[in-house]
C-alpha cells in the first residue's frame, strides 16, 4: 500500500526528516509514536501533500505510484485521508454541504456518479451517530464554534463518509476525555478493513488500548528508531522516551 | 509560489467577459460642458422649459461645487471638459420606439450580453429597460404591466407622457444640492427609467433595467425613478457592462425611490463594469447616489447590490425611514481585486417611531483591492424605538489587498438601538489545504468559501438573479486552480 523509502525532508533549510523507511501493508494499522519535534507532523503533513516541505530525498510509493508528484486533491481522489491535528474553521461553510461537495469532488475524481441528497444524508445521518456528534453540528459551519472534541469527531465522520484506503491519524487523540477518546476509536476500528491502512500518530499509549495496531514506531529526531508490535507501545509507557533515545544516539 | 499568491495571480489574470465594443453610427456631443452642453441635452430630448430651468440650476450650483474627497479611493483629478455628455445610436427614422427600428446591431450587442430583448426570447417574468450609453433604446413587456396600471418606461419617455408624475417626484428625495456628482447627473443626466406602480397593485414582473456603456470618452449618467404608491410592491434589478479600455469613464448615475405607505420596493444590483486591468489602467469610475424615502408609515425599501466591477465605487444606497414603522434594508457584497478600489456602504436615517433597518455588508478582497465600508446610522430625536443592526464582514484573499470599515452612529433618541458587529476574515493556506485534502480542487475550496460568505446577502436577490450573481462570483473566480 504504502512504501517510504529514506525520505528527506526540510523546512526552510532545517531538516526534519532525515532518512525514515516505512512499509506499511494493506489491511495494517500502524502506530507511530515520538517526542516532539521529532517529525511526527512533518510526515503527516508529507504524505497528504501540504505545501512549504522541501523534499530533499528519498521516495514514497502509494499503490505503486510516485505519491510526492501527485497534487494534494488528487491524493485525496486517490485515497489517502489526513485526519488534522488542528482542523481549521470554514466560517459560512455549511457543513453538510462541504461534506457533500467533498465526496462527490472524490466520486466524480473516480469515475463514480455523484450521490443525491437523500442517500447522502441518509448516510450522512447514519455515520454521525456512530461517532455521536451533535445532528445540530451537520447544519452549522465547518468546524466553527466546534469543541476541541467536536472537531475530531467531526474528521472521524467526514473519514468514514470518504471511505479512503490509506487513513492518516495526526494526534486525534489529543486533547480527548477518555469518553471521546473511545467514541473515536470506535470510529476508527469500524473502518478497519482488510484493503483499508491506518496510520495512527499519537504521543501517548492511551489511545492503543482502543485501537490495537498491528505494528508500533518509534520517531527520534527524523527516523524511526525502533519497530515492534504493540508490546514495544507499552514499553515506551513505562520508560519514556529518554530511554530510546538514549540507545539511539 | 504558496497556494493563495497563486490564487490571487490567477484572479487578476482572470479577463473581463464582456469588453466588447459594437461599431454605430452615432449621434455624440462633442467633450466638454458648459451651459450650451446643459441646453443640447435638453433640446435633443425635446425637454419641458420647467426641466430645462432645473437642469440650469443645478449646473450653476455645481460650479460652485468642488470635487469630495473623503471617500478612501485614490485617482487623478477627472477632467469635466473631456468628457462626452451625450452619446446615442443614431435612431432609424421617426415615430414610436418598436423592437423593429432598433439597429439589429444593439439587438446583437445586447444578445451577447445574455439580455434578449425580443420578449420571446426573454427571461419569463422580467421586464427589461436596455440603456445604451445616453438613451434608452428599448422596453419589453410594457403592454402587460400597462394592464396592471403599470408605468415601466425610459425616462425621457416618462418626461414626454407623464410629465406631472415626473415633476412631482424629481429631485424629491436627491435634491440637486445633495453631493457634487448628484448635482452633475441632475445638470446632465440624459436616460433611465421610471416606474410607477399604482395604489394598491403587486407588480406581476420583476422589473429590470441593463446599462451598457458602449461609445468611447463620454460618460454616463442615468436617472432612475422609481414610485410606489400606498400598498403597492415592487422588485427592480439594474445591470452593468462596458468594454475594456485604458482611459477611465465617468458613471455618475442617480436613483431615486418614493415609498409610500404600505409600499414595498426591493432595487437589486448587479454591477460588472470594466473594472480596469491588473495595473489599474481603465475602468469605470462609478460614483452614484441612491436614495430611497420611506414616506408612509410601514413603508419598506430594501436595496441589495453585489458589486463586482468599476475601477472605483463609490456608492451609498440609503433609507430616509420617514413613516412610524417603516424598514430599511442594505445587503451588500463588493469585490475588489487587481487594483480596484471601492468605498460603498448606506446610510440609514431613522425619522420615524419604531423604524427598523438591517445593514449587512461583505467585503472581499483580492490583489491590491482596497475595500472600504463606510455606514451611516442615524436616529434623530423623534426615532422612538427606532432599531437599528449592522453586520459587516470583510474577507481578504492574499496579504496585498486591505479592508476598511467606518461605521458612524448618531443616537438623538434615548429609547433607540443600534447593533454593530464586525468581524475581518482571510483564506488562509490551512483551510485551502483543508479542502484540497478532501478532494475539492482549489477553484472549488475559494469558490466556497466565497458563496459561503456571501451567502445571506445572495439569498436577497431575487431568484434568478442569486443564480446570476453566484455564477458572476464564480467566473471572477475562475482559473484559481494552482
Amino acid at each position: 500500500m504504502l512504501s517510504i523509502k529514506n525520505l528527506q525532508v526540510s523546512i526552510e533549510e532545517k531538516a526534519i526528516l532525515k532518512g525514515l523507511n516505512l512499509e506499511i501493508g494493506a489491511g495494517e494499522v500502524h502506530a507511530i509514536m515520538g517526542p516532539n519535534g521529532s517529525g511526527k507532523s512533518t510526515l503527516s503533513q508529507v504524505l497528504a501533500g501540504r505545501e512549504g516541505y522541501r523534499v530533499t530525498g528519498g521516495e514514497v510509493r502509494y499503490e505503486g505510484q510516485d505519491l510526492l508528484s501527485m497534487e494534494t486533491e488528487v491524493r485525496a481522489h486517490a485515497g489517502i485521508f489526513l485526519g488534522m491535528q488542528y482542523p481549521v474553521e470554514l466560517p459560512g461553510v455549511n457543513n453538510l454541504t462541504f461534506m457533500r461537495e467533498s465526496l462527490n469532488a472524490v466520486r466524480r475524481a473516480r469515475g463514480e456518479s455523484e450521490l443525491d441528497a437523500p442517500s447522502f444524508l441518509r448516510r450522512v445521518r447514519e455515520q454521525a451517530k456512530r461517532v455521536d456528534l451533535d445532528q445540530a453540528l451537520l447544519k452549522r459551519s465547518v468546524n466553527q464554534g466546534f469543541s476541541g472534541g467536536e472537531k475530531k469527531r467531526n474528521e472521524i465522520l467526514q473519514m468514514a463518509m470518504l471511505e479512503p484506503k490509506l487513513a492518516i491519524l495526526d494526534e486525534t487523540d489529543s486533547g480527548l476525555d477518555i469518553d471521546a477518546l473511545r467514541i473515536v476509536a470506535g470510529g476508527v476500528n469500524e473502518l478497519r478493513s482488510p484493503d483499508r491502512s491506518i496510520i495512527v500518530i499519537t504521543h501517548y499509549q492511551r489511545l492503543l488500548d482502543y485501537i490495537e495496531p498491528d505494528r508500533v514506531h518509534v520517531l527520534v529526531g527524523g527516523r524511526i528508531v525502533r519497530s515492534g508490535d504493540k508490546q514495544l507501545a507499552l514499553e515506551l509507557e513505562q520508560r519514556g522516551y529518554g530511554w530510546i533515545e538514549e540507545v539511539a544516539a | 509560489m504558496s497556494a493563495t499568491e497563486n490564487t490571487v495571480t490567477k484572479l487578476v489574470q482572470k479577463e473581463y467577459e464582456h469588453g466588447f465594443v459594437t461599431e454605430l453610427e452615432t449621434d455624440t456631443l462633442p467633450p466638454g460642458l458648459s451651459e450650451e452642453t446643459v441646453r443640447q441635452i435638453s433640446a435633443r430630448k425635446n425637454e419641458p422649459e420647467w426641466l430645462l430651468e432645473a437642469r440650469l440650476k443645478a449646473y450653476r450650483h455645481w460650479l460652485k461645487m468642488t470635487d469630495p474627497e473623503w471617500a478612501h479611493v485614490k485617482h487623478p483629478k477627472i477632467d469635466y471638459q473631456a468628457i462626452s455628455y451625450y452619446s446615442a445610436p443614431k435612431k432609424r427614422g421617426d415615430g414610436p420606439k418598436s423592437l423593429d427600428e432598433v439597429d439589429p446591431e444593439l439587438i446583437a450587442a445586447y444578445n451577447k450580453l445574455g439580455i434578449p430583448l425580443e420578449e420571446q426570447k426573454a427571461l419569463a417574468g422580467v421586464a427589461v429597460d436596455a440603456v445604451f450609453d445616453s438613451v434608452s433604446i428599448a422596453t419589453t413587456f410594457r403592454e402587460p404591466l400597462a394592464k396592471a396600471g403599470v408605468i415601466f418606461c425610459s425616462f425621457s419617455e416618462a418626461v414626454q407622457e407623464y410629465p406631472e408624475l415626473v415633476r412631482q417626484h424629481l429631485g424629491s428625495v436627491v435634491p440637486y444640492t445633495d453631493n457634487y456628482f448628484a448635482c452633475l447627473n441632475a445638470a446632465v443626466f440624459s436616460d433611465g427609467t421610471f416606474v410607477y406602480i399604482p395604489k394598491g397593485v403587486r407588480c406581476p414582473m420583476e422589473l429590470s433595467t441593463y446599462f451598457r456603456i458602449n461609445e468611447a470618452n463620454t460618460g454616463q449618467f442615468e436617472r432612475t425613478l422609481i414610485v410606489a404608491e400606498e400598498g403597492s410592491h415592487v422588485s427592480y434589478l439594474e445591470g452593468c457592462t462596458a468594454p475594456k479600455r485604458d482611459e477611465n469613464q465617468l458613471h455618475a448615475a442617480v436613483v431615486e425611490l418614493v415609498a409610500m405607505t404600505d409600499a414595498k420596493i426591493k432595487y437589486s444590483t448587479v454591477q460588472n463594469w470594466y473594472p480596469g486591468d491588473a495595473e489599474g489602467r481603465g475602468g469605470i469610475y462609478n460614483f452614484v447616489t441612491k436614495r430611497g424615502d420611506c414616506r408612509g408609515q410601514r413603508s419598506h425599501i430594501s436595496w441589495t447590490q453585489v458589486e463586482t466591477g468599476s475601477a472605483i465605487t463609490w456608492k451609498y444606497p440609503s433609507c430616509i425611514l420617514r413613516g412610524d414603522d417603516s424598514v430599511g434594508e442594505f445587503y451588500s457584497v463588493a469585490v475588489t481585486r487587481g487594483s480596484q478600489q471601492a468605498d460603498t456602504g448606506t446610510k440609514m436615517i431613522h425619522m420615524g417611531r419604531n423604524t427598523k433597518s438591517t445593514i449587512v455588508a461583505k467585503g472581499i478582497s483580492a490583489g491590491l483591492g482596497e475595500n472600504t465600508y463606510r455606514g451611516l446610522v442615524r436616529m434623530t430625536p423623534k426615532a422612538e424605538n427606532a432599531r437599528n443592526h449592522t453586520q459587516c464582514d470583510s474577507l481578504l484573499i492574499g496579504d496585498r489587498c486591505a479592508a476598511h470599515t467606518f461605521p458612524y452612529i448618531e443616537v438623538k433618541n434615548p429609547s433607540a438601538k443600534v447593533e454593530h458587529e464586525a468581524t475581518t476574515s482571510k483564506i488562509g493556506d490551512d483551510q485551502l489545504f483543508y479542502c484540497r485534502q478532501r478532494g475539492l480542487s482549489e477553484e472549488s475550496a475559494v469558490s466556497l468559501i466565497v458563496n459561503g460568505f456571501c451567502k445571506e446577502v445572495f439569498k436577497e436577490l431575487p431568484l434568478e438573479f442569486a443564480m446570476e450573481a453566484q455564477k458572476l462570483l464564480d467566473l471572477t473566480l475562475e482559473g484559481a486552480v494552482g
